[in-house]
């Protein structure tokens, strides 16, 4: 039993990272034709109109507060004098809404995806195999917040987190992670597979956020010299 | 001034007879794969009429082009934060069924249904997922005013002139209007793009899609007015006419110009000041938009312009072909040309000479003589509906510009005529245009006769700042060690050479054997034979 511990706290994670990272050099080296949205907005805008939307951003609030739970110690917030049971509450709602609205987008998404015929048909092999962990990742996730917050018998912030920080300083606390609740470890490792096909799969145009926008010029001029593909537009403001 | 060149293209409506031939070869030659069953970068649509996707030019709906926010360029579908906040469904985006649903036949149903009473049919089948489908809606189904009346209430140009016209659909007019990427000078699909993936070539102002950086958000579809930048749906980009920019670069007309049996496309250079175009987009009155764009042409003639555009790296054979160029003659010299829908702001560099015949139709059909210039006259003030629909494709709604097109128009043939009769040339004709009878003549040679090298000027390409700007010929990129390096030097000849003779950098070293007649020994294949050998 050990022995799986360690592998799957200790070791795995650090093969994933690598998969992730090479991955996805790769596919940038090698396929930046292949790196889009693969939008069927074409065929179908009523039900994308509502699930798009309410899927995506509820997934970047999803991530968002990932980011604080799983990065902030619970030394900071105790000295930032934030009382535990506010900070849960505050968990509770607002993770708790954003993974309901993640789930809800990503439900109307796929029962668009099986019933649109044309929008069926552009479904992948990826697709296939993404979907699946995609939607039970973020079910046990959902299931972890609030059955969690239901039973309030197991801080997260003291273990998972704990756990997550230290693969990064490169010393997994591999017993932290081992003593978590089943529900917790599926959907960590789960996770850890969705990071494993996240080069592989359409995810990937999650890198493709398109945040540069905001600061480049309305037009863009290239010239016919620069070889195409490689580097920023000359932008001439205008 | 900063003097930046465009390749332009002028089109007479007036020798446009709707074959279809220049979407047919643009089809074939850009657009006959999987996912773009339904683009056509060249379509031509009968006006009045709906066009292509259905009611595109309903601004109000689909949001296309700029509109002036405090005098300020804003795209119409709204700014960067706007446009980044609509990123997971994009609103304003037309969907398969506003273009048509594309669909082949059960051909296989001729040859394999079982024997019976009936002769077997060939049903429609969806293109894109293959089911049973019945066909409503085509690229051109209100072809030649086909559909009837009901059909022209889509037409968002006659809606804004009013209910008259549909009235007296019997006595209408139609004309065609063949439609490609406008390549503007201010265009807003790049502007709209959040990946930067569509640019604005700085040699020859092509716009062109980065197939490696746009990322399908689809945004573009949504900026250009025209709905000339399309979404493939396989593979997930966005796609768009490219003024078949290799075979510009090699100084050829566009496959739609070289197929188009009416002889109709003009294509060259324009020369224009690019510091004034910001200017002349936002111009607070829609009708001011045509005349300050032909206040960014430079005339190519003046040494000013010509030292100022080679200052700014344009080559000189360019600037040469711009003095050339019909397109320049058409839209500044003559003033016969006119943009179609200046109020999208996008500044597009596709032109139209406004037909006449509808009016020679209609007045011949009263009785009169059609081409008598007085007549003419008369007819073109007196049939304000045409000249309506007119002004509002192509002036914003301004009257007099299409009406002084078409007095030339119209003067010309009155003139020639005069002179086919052999009958005295009447230089009173011409005095009532503002031209003179020689400068009529001009006209008439370019616009009727058309001769290949007179409609084409197309110099071949350069690369800005590759230091060969003054090379008269071949490609600015043959440096040793630049990207275009060729073997065998000529850029025209290169590029029609088979694959891997000359042109392919990546062979050397190796051998292609395609190119190998199969006599002899297929050269560089073996090593040098040492002296003396066998």
């Amino acid at each position: 039993m050990k022995h799986l511990q360690i592998a799957l706290w200790g070791v795995l994670p650090y093969l994933v990272l690598v998969l992730f990272v090479a991955g996805s050099a790769w596919r940038y080296r090698y396929d930046r034709f292949g790196l889009t949205t693969r939008s069927t907005q074409l065929h179908e805008s009523r039900l994308l109109g509502v699930g798009g939307p309410v899927f995506h951003f509820g997934l970047l609030f999803v991530v968002a507060g990932h980011v604080v739970g799983m990065l902030v110690p619970e030394s900071v917030t105790n000295a930032l004098r934030l009382p535990e049971s506010v900070y849960r509450e505050n968990a509770l709602v607002a993770g708790g809404a954003a993974g309901l609205a993640a789930v809800a987008g990503l439900g109307i998404l796929l029962w668009r995806r099986l019933r649109v015929p044309a929008v069926r048909r552009t479904t992948s092999r990826g697709d296939r195999l993404l979907y699946p962990v995609l939607a039970t990742v973020l079910l046990a996730g959902l299931w972890t917040t609030l059955a969690g917050a239901a039973t309030g018998s197991y801080d997260y912030r003291l273990g998972v987190s704990v756990w997550f920080r230290s693969l990064f300083v490169l010393d997994p606390d591999v017993p932290a992670m081992a003593h978590a609740p089943f529900a917790f470890q599926f959907h960590t490792a789960l996770g850890m597979l969705l990071f494993a096909l996240w080069p592989f799969s359409r995810l990937v145009h999650a890198f493709a956020a398109p945040l540069g926008y905001l600061v480049r010029p309305y037009i863009v001029y290239r010239s016919r010299g620069a070889s195409a593909g490689v580097g920023a537009g000359r932008g001439v403001a205008r | 001034m900063r003097v930046m060149a465009q390749i332009a293209m002028v089109m007479n409506l007036d020798k446009c007879i709707g074959c279809h031939t220049c979407s047919v070869t643009c089809k074939q030659t850009w657009t006959n794969r999987a996912g773009t069953e339904y683009v056509w970068f060249n379509n031509v649509e009968t006006r009045p009429g709906q066009g292509y996707p259905r009611g595109y030019e309903d601004q109000d709906r689909w949001k296309g082009g700029w509109r002036l926010a405090h005098g300020r360029l804003v795209p119409r579908a709204g700014g960067r934060v706007r446009r980044l906040a609509r990123l997971f469904a994009n609103p304003e985006l037309p969907l398969l069924d506003d273009y048509y649903q594309p669909w082949t036949y059960d051909y296989d149903n001729l040859t394999t249904a079982p024997l019976g009473d009936d002769v077997p049919t060939a049903p429609p089948r969806s293109l894109v997922d293959g089911r049973p489908m019945a066909v409503t809606w085509g690229p051109n189904w209100d072809d030649d005013l086909g559909g009837g009346p009901g059909h022209l209430a889509g037409d968002p140009v006659l809606r804004k002139i009013g209910d008259d016209v549909r009235l007296q659909y019997e006595q209408s007019f139609m004309f065609y209007l063949p439609r490609i990427c406008e390549h503007c000078l201010n265009p807003s699909c790049v502007a709209a793009c959040p990946s930067g993936a569509l640019y604005k070539r700085v040699e020859d102002g092509i716009v062109l899609v980065d197939q490696d950086r746009c990322r399908g958000w689809r945004m573009c579809v949504t900026g250009c007015p025209y709905k000339k930048v399309y979404f493939n749906h396989q593979t997930g980009k966005a796609e768009k006419c490219t003024m078949c920019y290799p075979r510009v670069e090699a100084g050829e007309p566009t496959v739609c110009s070289e197929t188009c049996v009416g002889r109709l496309r003009y294509l060259g250079v324009m020369l224009y000041d690019a510091d004034r175009v910001g200017e002349a987009a936002s111009v607070p009155r829609e009708e001011d938009l045509y005349p300050a764009q032909l206040g960014c042409f430079l005339d190519p003639g003046d040494p000013a312009v010509a030292s100022a555009a080679e200052a700014s790296g344009i080559p000189h054979d360019w600037v040469e072909a711009a003095r050339r160029s019909p397109v320049y003659s058409l839209i500044s010299r003559y003033r016969v040309a006119l943009p179609l829908h200046p109020e999208y702001r996008t500044m597009p560099m596709v032109w139209y000479v406004p037909p006449l015949s509808p009016i020679v139709d209609a007045l011949a059909e009263t009785g009169h003589d059609g081409e008598e210039v007085g007549n003419l006259f008369g007819a073109i003030e007196s049939l304000r509906i045409p000249l309506g629909y007119l002004a509002g494709l192509f002036t914003a709604g301004d009257i007099a510009p299409v009406e002084a097109a078409l007095r030339r128009l119209a003067a010309m043939r009155a003139h020639m005529r005069r002179l086919n009769l052999g009958e005295d040339a009447d230089p009173a004709i011409a005095a009532r245009v503002d031209m003179e009878p020689a400068q009529i003549e001009r006209m008439y040679r370019l616009l009727a006769l058309a001769k290949y090298d007179e409609r084409y000027v197309i110099p071949t390409a350069y690369a800005a700042g590759a230091g060969a700007g003054d090379a008269v010929a071949g490609c600015g990129l043959d440096a040793p060690g630049g990207p275009g390096m060729l073997e065998t030097g000529a850029g025209v000849a290169a590029f029609h050479a088979p694959p891997g003779t000359a042109a392919d950098d990546r062979l050397r070293g190796r051998i292609n054997l395609l190119n190998w007649d199969g006599k002899g020994l297929p050269a560089g294949l073996f090593p040098p034979r040492a002296e003396g050998g066998r």
